[in-house]
């Protein structure tokens, strides 16, 4: 469980003036010194750019001004999230050298609510992986243990919480990469509802499954954080026209009289460990007051396949914008066409293309009905099911990943065993709802455990409800 | 084409992975191009779970919320700076993009 001093407190410090914005960011920046040299959160440490913001900061509270919920607070963020003419890289070379011509919502709302940015976190290729081994810039080790990998995609943002180097990350979650890295990194991560918050400025890997959201040491943190964030952005879209529901009254709700689903259908694979922390959730909610529910969602199972066919497509589609003309790098070929080739060829890491061929492959013509097609229909059906099984409960519990951080290389040389760290995490963005991951006991080699909260779409503050009440009873940090 | 992944999974060679490489603008090794050949087939034939489901009369979902027809109101709002996107293309010349000749080539 995390020691490091949550974000209420530092922003709640530094407002009173009790202790200075420059002074929270150097102990932060501190450790990063420190530890990155081993840990690889970053792709880009912000450290010049990170003092002068803390000085603004303690500059205008000097002054009296109101700076914000996140005062003074160390945030690190996804690198693949634009922020005006800082690199952003995907951990891709075909980004090489880009510097975006502007900030992401996201990173504009943070810096209005105070925050200070501390450098640009790891990630597996566009977001395509679930360990960080697939960097084009090296793999990130997880803090806990360094001989494992910290999940992914978003490992270097998980790990940047869990060592310590910033109070709070950002990650984005396509299928599971903001809970599975939380749950491997004993974090709380946290995939808000599609829609609730901007995805502008996020770069896209699958638009209609993509989510930013928050890796916090404790669950209030993380509400804190997703109330900075969230609401309507008419930049985007796919934004949910309509408030976000307050969090911060869920916390000390507790969970009595609440109905909790138990899926007795979930795809089994989970470890022993794994499950038997599952199994000790069910037991404290059921303790604190709640209805544990058994409920069949028979569609889950077919999550994977589904997800493997529609996140690949539209990653096919979204990434051909990297043809070496807009931006990032090139290969100087004789034609255009050479050069879309060459550049792509050359730019891409492996699991990337891998992706790119199977989504070109399930849109293909005579294939698209067979493949792409019957995917979406899955992902009705999917819909369905946990529509029906919300008749009867107000959250849903299962694992965030079927086993605690594992050694590097052990699933590289397969992509499906890779593929199936998601099998839990996948449905939730298939469907658009939330879930959350918050550490619940230890497994192998006292490694944390992720349990996942579910809840319907917009349903965030029972899920925060749920969160709150196995973070306590745990002994969660309360700083 | 309604076939079952199964099926498909079987027919996927080496000469339908060129093709697929070529659409997607991807200049592949040959042994990224064998490794592919096997890989596609061996995700089908794991996809093919979905063949046992009748999915006939199921709509597909496109998106979680079917919001359609998100329109602005018609007036100018700033836009991003010329300059400092052109800035960040690999060749740029005359406020514009630069790309090698796509005319008189074959293609």
């Amino acid at each position: 469980m995390s020691t490091f001093q949550s974000a209420r407190s530092i922003a709640a410090s530094v407002s009173t003036g009790e202790s200075s914005a420059v002074d929270v960011v150097s102990q932060h920046l501190a450790r990063i010194e420190e530890r990155e040299e081993e840990v690889h959160a970053f792709n880009l440490v912000l450290h010049d750019e990170a003092l002068q913001s803390a000085e603004r900061v303690d500059e205008r509270i000097a002054a009296g001004e109101q700076v914000g919920p996140l005062a003074g607070v160390p945030i690190a963020l996804k690198d693949n999230l634009c922020t005006r003419g800082i690199p952003t890289t995907c951990s891709s070379n075909i980004l090489d050298g880009w510097r975006p011509p502007y900030d992401a919502t996201v990173v504009s709302r943070l810096a209005d609510a105070g925050a200070v940015f501390v450098g640009k976190t790891n990630l597996d290729e566009f977001a395509m992986g679930s360990s960080t081994e697939n960097s084009a810039f090296g793999p990130t080790r997880n803090p806990l243990d360094t001989s494992r990998v910290p999940g992914g995609s978003s490992g270097g943002s998980a790990a940047a919480v869990a060592a310590g180097f910033s109070a709070m990350s950002l990650g984005s979650d396509t299928g599971g990469s903001i809970r599975q890295p939380a749950a491997l990194c004993g974090v709380v991560g946290v995939k808000p509802t599609y829609g609730a918050v901007s995805r502008l400025g996020l770069i896209a890997f699958a638009s209609s499954l993509d989510q930013i959201g928050p890796f916090t040491h404790d669950v209030a943190d993380a509400a804190l954080l997703l109330e900075c964030m969230a609401g309507h952005d008419p930049g985007d879209s796919t934004s949910i026209p309509k408030p976000f529901p307050s969090l911060s009254e869920s916390l000390d709700r507790g969970v009595a009289g609440l109905r909790i689903g138990r899926i007795v259908d979930l795809p089994s694979g989970a470890d022993a460990d794994v499950v038997a922390s599952v199994d000790r959730a069910f037991e404290v909610l059921a303790d604190a007051g709640a209805e544990i529910i058994d409920v069949t969602i028979p569609a889950f199972t077919y999550g994977l396949t589904a997800y493997y066919l529609i996140a690949p497509a539209e990653a096919s589609s979204n990434l051909a914008r990297y043809d070496g003309v807009r931006f990032g790098s090139r290969v100087e070929a004789a034609d255009t066409n050479s050069m879309y080739m060459a550049t792509r060829g050359e730019g891409f890491g492996p699991e990337v293309k891998r992706r790119i061929m199977l989504g070109t492959y399930a849109l293909s013509a005579g294939y698209y009905d067979a493949f792409y097609g019957k995917a979406l229909k899955v992902r009705r059906l999917m819909a369905q099911d946990f529509a029906t099984a919300y008749e009867s409960v107000d959250a849903l519990v299962t694992p965030a990943s079927p086993s605690v951080a594992f050694p590097f290389g052990s699933k590289t040389s397969d992509p499906l065993a890779m593929y199936l760290c998601d099998s839990y995490t996948i449905p939730s963005n298939l469907i658009g709802h939330p879930a959350m991951s918050v550490p619940f006991g230890a497994g192998e080699n006292d490694l944390p455990v992720g349990v996942q909260v579910l809840a319907p779409a917009m349903g965030e503050p029972t899920m925060f409800a749920v969160a709150a009440e196995l973070e306590r009873s745990a002994g969660g940090n309360h700083v | 084409m309604t076939g079952s992944l199964k099926r498909v999974s079987e027919q996927i060679d080496r000469g339908a992975v060129e093709r697929v490489a070529k659409l997607a603008r991807l200049e592949l090794s040959d042994a990224e191009l064998d490794e592919a050949t096997t890989r596609l087939a061996g995700m089908m034939a794991h996809f093919a779970d979905i063949d046992a489901l009748d999915l006939d009369d199921v709509e597909p979902m496109t998106q979680p919320y079917e919001l359609v027809n998100v329109l602005r109101d018609d007036v100018p709002l700033e836009t991003l700076d010329h300059n400092e996107v052109l800035a960040a293309a690999p060749d740029a010349s005359d406020g514009r993009f630069g790309v090698p000749p796509i005319l008189g080539l074959d293609l």
